[in-house]
């Protein structure tokens, strides 16, 4: 692998450049080392191959035979991000936002007055300041299994979104981090790296969007991180609508505590090629977590998602529903693990994949993995993959309705207990905008 | 007067069987027409064939309808033009609204007769009128199409679909089938109040109870994919008390 060779050696090459360009004075001494240990376990790994069981199915080597060199101009490309960002549709969010640039914070395009008093909601970059000690053990976790992309991730780690929400506060209005692309020519990429802490008792609603202008070529390489405290309630929801020429790998880290309820809805409907390694650990008593996503891909799209619901500890419930449309050529991967550990009694877990294929040619990979070591648990699982259904069809189309809207309504109605599962209304409505036709 | 319907030495198959060996029927404006039959005599695939189901093949024959060639409709074409199926069994659709998927039933007939299409307050006001014709819970309605419908509420659905759609000609696959005697009558009362000069009903049942009912013009016996002998209501009394065997051993 000549080519991924000399890919890493341009990574080398850009870590160096990187490390010694960013020892800004609000950075803690700490990340260096930080960022160092991870670059050394990403060229440990190297990118994956399709020989590594987890990427199987996907093959990311037009990522890594490719330089992308890392994004900036975040400050000259604002004005074309604020024409992109408006033609997103997405005003009822923003009330809180925070938007991003080609990795960097856009201070002009965000609005982040009216934050209830106990919530910080701010770039990482600022956060060093006031938040490090909150920062540093989310950072620092040692981390074994996480995929080479993490690592790329965290040895670049540059701006992101940072928010706090304080003990017992509860704040309604979604937070909405928006990043967004907006490439000058070359293909770029960018590590965004967010963290999320919800305290004991507070609640929020979170919300990310990607998107780039349509067209371009560049790959997002995004983490996220989020620690939920005692009780605490957390409702995540992540759209992915990039550029249909660009890449997408993303890792969603849940550290969910005792009680700590979270649910996170991933809506994959861009990028040629697009991952998710979406990770829940339950490790506090009676935390619950509620894993929905939906895909919906043509052309040529691939897109992955491996999710792991690990149960540490009793009594804990987690129910997962994903459903994908598949048209044209497009493929899909759907690899969902839930591990039941040994002191894990009394688990509820409830997963379920779903997936509708609208052509001949579409493709896809499900793999529903139950790993139970306790005995005295409720684990149910499924996986289904089917096509448009003749009968269903023919009835449509015995009332007057034509085949092409038939096929629509019949798909719309596939994906509807995602879309109402749904509980933040303005992200409905974005779905639906982009989805529905019976925009409900 | 010219005929509504006619059905010309009809023949069509499944699966390479032929299971209608040359139907002919002529239905006039206003009619109502009973078929009757044994269990796999051809009822359902007569529906089905005049419906527009692409699993079955008609290898022979014509049906004119309106004056056109129906065979050559799309089945949507074939609703537009005021073809109406009520299923034997209707078709559970997940996620798909009843309300939504019978307001876009309507516009596109609608849209397909030159009329305009229909507002969500209108339709919803069409839709409080003609539910109460057949008694069907409001509720139901917008539900996800005939999903966790009993029996009995699935066929209401049907004739409550028709009632919204009002076709010109009707086909009832056994819409009597699986209904209590309540249900029956309520179905029937439905079907009765939707019957008018102008639209002709042909109504496939296998028992004659329904036809205590709704009372047909012409009785129609299929046996093995052919019509074998037609009448007036006695001829359904007949078959009641006698069974289909007589008929057989005739026609063989």
């Amino acid at each position: 692998m000549a080519v991924i060779e000399s890919m890493e050696d341009e990574l080398r090459s850009m870590f160096l450049e990187r490390s010694t360009e960013r020892s800004s004075e609000t950075e803690p001494g700490w990340l260096a080392l930080v960022r160092k240990n991870a670059f050394e376990r990403f060229l440990d790994k190297g990118f994956p191959t399709t020989r590594d069981e987890d990427w199987r199915f996907t093959n990311v080597s037009v990522i890594a035979s490719r330089v992308f060199k890392l994004a900036s101009g975040g400050a000259e490309a604002e004005d074309e991000a604020r024409t992109l960002l408006a033609s997103l549709g997405l005003q009822e969010l923003s009330l809180h936002e925070l938007v991003f640039v080609n990795g960097q914070f856009s201070r002009a395009l965000s609005s982040l007055d009216d934050l209830p008093d106990g919530v910080v909601v701010s770039s990482l970059d600022n956060a060093w300041s006031h938040s490090a000690e909150e920062l540093q053990p989310v950072l620092s976790r040692s981390l074994s299994d996480e995929t080479a992309f993490f690592d790329l991730n965290e040895a670049f780690v540059g701006d992101g979104a940072f928010v706090h929400i304080g003990k017992g506060v509860v704040v309604d209005a979604p937070i909405h981090c928006v990043f967004l692309t907006v490439p000058n020519g070359e293909a770029c990429v960018h590590h965004q790296r967010n963290v999320i802490v919800a305290a004991e008792q507070s609640e929020a609603r979170i919300i990310e969007t990607y998107a780039g202008v349509e067209g371009s070529i560049y790959f997002t390489n995004a983490v996220t991180q989020i620690v939920a405290r005692p009780s605490s309630v957390v409702d995540h929801y992540k759209v992915q609508r990039e550029s249909i020429r660009a890449f997408h790998v993303a890792s969603l880290d849940f550290v969910q505590e005792r009680g700590a309820s979270v649910s996170n809805h991933s809506l994959s409907l861009g990028a040629a090629l697009a991952r998710n390694d979406i990770r829940a650990e339950l490790c506090g008593e009676g935390a619950d977590v509620t894993l929905n996503g939906l895909y919906v891909v043509s052309g040529s799209q691939h897109v992955d998602h491996h999710t792991v619901i690990d149960h540490r500890v009793g009594h804990c419930t987690s129910r997962e529903l994903y459903k994908g449309v598949l048209d044209d050529e497009a493929s899909g991967v759907f690899n969902g693990r839930v591990i039941v550990r040994a002191d894990a009694q009394k688990t509820d877990a409830k997963q379920s994949n779903k997936n509708l294929l609208l052509s001949r040619e579409a493709l896809v990979n499900t793999n529903p993995q139950l790993e139970i070591l306790a005995d005295d648990v409720k684990c149910a699982h499924g996986a289904t993959i089917g096509q448009l259904d003749a009968e269903a069809l023919f009835y449509l189309r015995s009332r007057g309705i034509g085949l092409d809207e038939a096929r629509k309504i019949f798909t719309e109605g596939f994906m509807a207990d995602v879309r109402d599962r749904i509980r933040v209304d303005a992200v409905r409505k974005i779905l639906c905008g982009l989805l529905f036709k019976d925009a409900a | 007067m010219t005929a509504l319907i006619e059905i010309r030495n009809l023949h069509a198959k499944a699966k390479g069987l032929e299971i209608l060996h040359g139907i002919d029927l002529t239905i006039q404006p206003g009619e109502v027409h009973a078929i009757m039959g044994p269990n796999g005599s051809g009822k359902s695939t007569l529906s089905q064939v005049l419906a527009g189901r692409d699993s079955f093949e008609v290898t022979e024959g014509e049906v004119i309808y309106k004056g056109k060639d129906l065979l050559s409709m799309a089945p949507e074409k074939r609703a537009c033009e005021g073809v109406f199926l009520a299923f034997q069994y209707p078709v559970e659709i997940p996620g798909v609204n009843n309300t939504y998927f019978l307001k876009a039933a309507l516009n596109s007939v609608r849209k397909y007769r030159g009329e305009e299409e229909l507002d969500a307050m209108d339709f919803l006001k069409l839709v409080r009128e003609k539910v109460k014709l057949i008694e069907l819970d409001e509720e139901l309605i917008n539900r996800p199409v005939n999903e966790g419908f009993s029996g009995g509420e699935k066929k209401r659905n049907e004739i409550f679909q028709m009632a919204v759609l009002e076709p010109t000609f009707a086909i009832l696959d056994e819409t009597d089938s699986g209904l209590d005697i309540d249900a029956l009558q309520i179905v029937a009362a439905g079907v009765n109040a939707l019957r008018t000069k102008e639209r002709s009903m042909l109504v496939i049942t296998h028992y004659q109870r329904l036809l205590n009912h709704i009372v047909p013009d012409f009785v129609h016996v299929l046996v093995d994919g052919r019509i074998v002998r037609s009448g007036g209501t006695e001829l359904a009394l007949k078959l009641e008390e006698e069974g289909y065997g007589w008929l057989e051993t005739k026609v063989s």
